[in-house]
């Protein structure tokens, strides 16, 4: 999986209500609508400065906080492609790898917003074109990469009746 | 090479040898959905088009947003409760209770389980020496169709507490503590074993009280050993038999901490994350608009006894709101037969219904702009009450009971 986009940072601890506010979880099942207020309490306009395929981009700890899986959907729908940061929360990166959305632990520290970036998922691998900087990040266990190039574990349990690690 | 209580859980459910690190689709015994997070697990589950559905393993819980405060929520409440009819799925509606305080209190969960919730705080039953974790509405919906889930079996970080807890601190205190020494993300993908004699002073409500705080470090579960207190808990709850862990001697742990609480002071967890923690004594005079003592970490009949020994005879500061949810209904009954809620609302307390609401910010006490809330839930992130301009202060029951009758953070140490 290749994806390609331009950097949106955001600092360290960044919980799931600041991804998407609980008051907005309780109303809705309609993703395309709870997209609209992804990051809002950190950024009113975060949405609209988004363009299809960026990359979300934070440090230590993002996704900390509740299960809701409403958090990685919210960035999914907004049309943010993959989100890399420094460490994540355990139930935010499974919700993540669950629901088909690329998650990358590495070194983001020299990324600022607006670097455009090139990510092979398989790999590991991130380049900042705009720094001309290669990440060497480690890549995702093959279950993890096979749930996501199926779309997500309910696509996977579609086609396969069942969760399976070797396929 | 010997094994933590996570190793024995896992070995025991995969039915061969596992250790921390390995990756596993384990068997699970529990499952379990609220009603932030089962109405997604059901349209996730409907998309898979399943053959299977593990009905006598499920729980869902209407705790969230109960009762409902708008028709968007109904809507949701009423497709979990349809869904559960038409499968046979164990529903504890609206009023019967947080859904951290009922699985145990009901008996689903026992020593030595591996169960999952779609709920972060699911971590709780790791106090009665279940593998619990939270997960998230999809890893809900997998679950019911096959009856497991895939696992990457933790490393452990022992955490041994000696000293018995001073006048008026409380477990609630010792896990503020630790979350304010290890940091929210000291604990990242790990479990956690609280041992050590402080842990076997205390009541199984107080040991609840910590293991629910223990993904506020980042871990996966908080879990401890079973000792005669857990087993008399156990023989009035558990609806099962049950097998209990316990660690190897020479069981590897990524660290060993090691604290010493014999003077530990009541701490506050001040806004807006959970691991800024000071010792009341800085924070003491704050004024505070609102108080609330309920929630899975501290909504117990322990709980509100303290509350209401403080509140006897006095009456909350005339500028301060003191909410009161009891954790279940159960709970809610003998605090009735106790004589606790009249205490308690003779005392100015507004009783609501047991649930979430104001610790998740959906209903029943959401603060205004620039206002300070005390409470006994287990975040305080920004907007988690529901106004993202609102501050709030984490602290004990005996903490927040006493501060509501001063308008003002206050050291119970000095009742």
């Amino acid at each position: 999986m290749l994806l390609r986009g331009k950097a949106h940072k955001f600092g360290d601890d960044i919980n799931t209500d600041y991804i998407i506010s609980g008051k907005y979880k309780f109303k809705t099942l309609d993703m395309n609508e709870l997209a609209k207020h992804v990051m809002e309490d950190l950024d009113p306009h975060f949405y609209s400065k988004i363009t299809p395929g960026d990359i979300l981009e934070a440090g230590k700890n993002f996704g900390c906080g509740s299960s809701r899986e409403q958090a990685p959907l919210a960035i999914k729908f907004s049309k943010i492609s993959c989100v890399l940061a420094s460490s994540f929360a355990r139930i935010f990166y499974r919700n993540a790898i669950n629901t088909g959305l690329p998650v990358i632990e590495c070194d983001t520290t020299g990324i600022e917003s607006g670097d455009e970036l090139k990510i092979e998922l398989e790999k590991g691998v991130v380049i900042n074109i705009t720094k001309n900087e290669t990440i060497i990040a480690q890549p995702l266990p093959s279950f993890m990469i096979k749930i996501l190039n199926d779309g997500g574990v309910v696509k996977h349990f579609q086609r396969y009746s069942d969760l399976k690690f070797n396929v | 090479m010997g094994k933590t209580i996570t190793e024995k859980i896992f070995s025991n459910h995969c039915q061969r040898d596992v250790k921390a690190g390995d990756l596993v689709i384990a068997p699970l015994d529990f499952i379990m959905g609220q009603d932030g997070t089962a109405p997604l697990a059901i349209k996730s589950y409907s998309d898979m088009k399943p053959q299977y559905i593990a009905s006598s393993k499920i729980a869902f819980v209407i705790d969230h947003s109960a009762p409902s405060p708008n028709e968007g929520v109904s809507a949701l409440h009423k497709l979990m409760r349809d869904f559960a009819k038409k499968n046979k799925i164990q529903l504890y509606d609206i009023g019967e209770g947080v859904c951290h305080q009922l699985l145990p209190e009901k008996g689903h969960v026992v020593p030595g389980d591996l169960v999952i919730g779609a709920d972060s705080h699911t971590c709780t039953y790791g106090a009665i020496n279940a593998f619990s974790t939270g997960v998230g509405s999809t890893d809900l919906a997998v679950a019911m169709a096959s009856g497991k889930l895939w696992f990457k079996v933790p490393e452990t970080i022992k955490i041994e507490l000696s000293g018995n807890l001073p006048y008026n601190v409380f477990a609630k205190d010792l896990i503020l503590y630790l979350i304010g020494k290890i940091k929210a993300d000291g604990a990242t993908y790990n479990a956690i074993e609280f041992t050590g004699d402080t842990i076997s002073s205390l009541s199984i409500d107080n040991r609840f009280t910590i293991s629910n705080m223990a993904i506020e470090m980042g871990a996966k579960t908080g879990l401890m050993e079973v000792d005669e207190k857990t087993e008399k808990w156990l023989a009035k709850h558990a609806k099962k038999p049950y097998q209990s862990v316990k660690p190897d001697p020479d069981a590897k742990y990524k660290d060993i901490k090691k604290y010493d609480v014999s003077d530990l002071s009541p701490q506050v967890a001040c806004p807006h994350t959970v691991d800024n923690v000071k010792p009341v004594e800085e924070v003491e005079g704050t004024e505070i608009n609102q108080c609330f003592i309920g929630t899975c970490t501290n909504g117990r009949l322990t709980d509100l006894r303290v509350a209401a020994n403080i509140l006897a005879g006095k009456k909350v500061h005339p500028e301060v709101r003191l909410i009161i949810a009891p954790a279940s209904r159960q709970i809610y009954l003998k605090a009735m037969e106790e004589g606790i809620i009249q205490t308690l609302v003779k005392a100015g307390a507004s009783i609501v219904t047991p649930g979430c609401g104001p610790c998740v910010g959906t209903h029943n006490g959401i603060p205004a702009d620039g206002e300070k809330v005390l409470s006994t839930a287990n975040r305080n992130f920004k907007g988690r009450m529901g106004n993202n301009k609102a501050f709030i202060y984490l602290a004990s029951p005996a903490t927040v009971a006493f501060s509501a009758l001063k308008g003002a953070i206050a050291d119970p140490r000095k009742i």
